[in-house]
């Protein structure tokens, strides 16, 4: 799975554009682009955690090559 | 001049912010939104909500695996069986292995199991944390006198939507026989934040 490179500003940038493995279905929650205009958050949206390799987000990682950085994103978000 | 008594027992101007707080809750008790009462029970709630209640949670998972699995499984089901109410945020509870160690930040903001853990420290907030968590998890971990080894895997979690974390430490050696209360006593907030690992005291 691939998050846009543009992506809504709750997609930290760090990780836009990035490939990484679902970890888990957190279940439906409230679509944060109605939560932020008062609206409802209906309907809900799937949310995801998503797991990331740290060496494939910075070039320049220096840990271990299986370190891994886990976020929350929702459906609509991903690619 | 509108003045505040300090723990000083002096009187000293209100900051900027204590005068817009007062005026505020004022406004709000005199349009009849809250009463006084409701604001003080808010605020006597926040302050009763420490990193205690997370430490018992842990203890409790270390003598007893069968809460363990569950709190794992639906960190909020299972701790709503220990009396503790984790409303509005669904509680996701992390274990450190000897082969994984896992730490929470929240790049976005400063999301964090208050429930369990209270308010969350101001270096949790800082943007030296909250960015450098994520690029440099174990320059940060040093910094807080954690050395793990390369062996080791880092686990990184971003809290930045509706998840809340806590980390479950591993138990130390040494500790066999010890009552719950006394395990919770060496499970500090920053353990469960994964900045830290319990320690015998």
């Amino acid at each position: 799975m691939k998050a846009y490179p543009l992506g809504h500003i709750r997609t930290p940038f760090y990780i836009r554009g990035h490939s990484g493995i679902v970890e888990r279905l957190c279940g439906a929650f409230g679509n944060p682009e109605e939560l932020a205009q008062m609206r409802s958050g209906e309907p809900k949206q799937p949310l995801y955690r998503v797991r990331f390799l740290q060496k494939e987000l910075w070039p320049d990682y220096r840990g271990s090559a299986e370190d891994v950085v886990e976020v929350e994103i929702f459906q609509h978000w991903l690619e | 001049m509108t003045a505040a008594m300090k723990e000083t027992g002096n009187y000293q101007p209100y900051s900027y912010f204590q005068l817009m707080e007062v005026s505020l809750r004022e406004l709000l008790v005199e349009k009849g939104v809250v009463t006084e009462a409701q604001v003080e029970a808010t605020v006597e709630d926040i302050r009763n909500r420490t990193p205690e209640r997370g430490a018992r949670v842990v203890a409790h998972a270390w003598t007893n695996p069968q809460f363990k699995g569950k709190l794992l499984a639906d960190g909020t089901k299972a701790c709503e069986e220990l009396g503790l109410d984790v409303p509005a945020l669904k509680l996701v509870v992390v274990e450190n292995t000897p082969a994984v160690h896992n730490m929470v930040v929240c790049t976005l903001c400063s999301c964090y199991p208050r429930m369990l853990l209270g308010l969350p420290p101001d270096w949790y907030k800082s943007r030296n944390y909250r960015s450098r968590a994520v690029r440099e998890p174990r320059a940060v971990l040093s910094e807080f006198g954690l050395e793990l080894s390369r062996k080791i895997k880092i686990r990184v979690h971003d809290s930045t939507a509706d998840m809340r974390y806590l980390v479950l430490p591993m138990r130390p050696a040494g500790t066999e026989g010890w009552s719950e209360e006394r395990l919770a006593s060496i499970v500090t907030r920053d353990c469960m934040i994964g900045v830290a690992v319990p320690k015998l005291i």
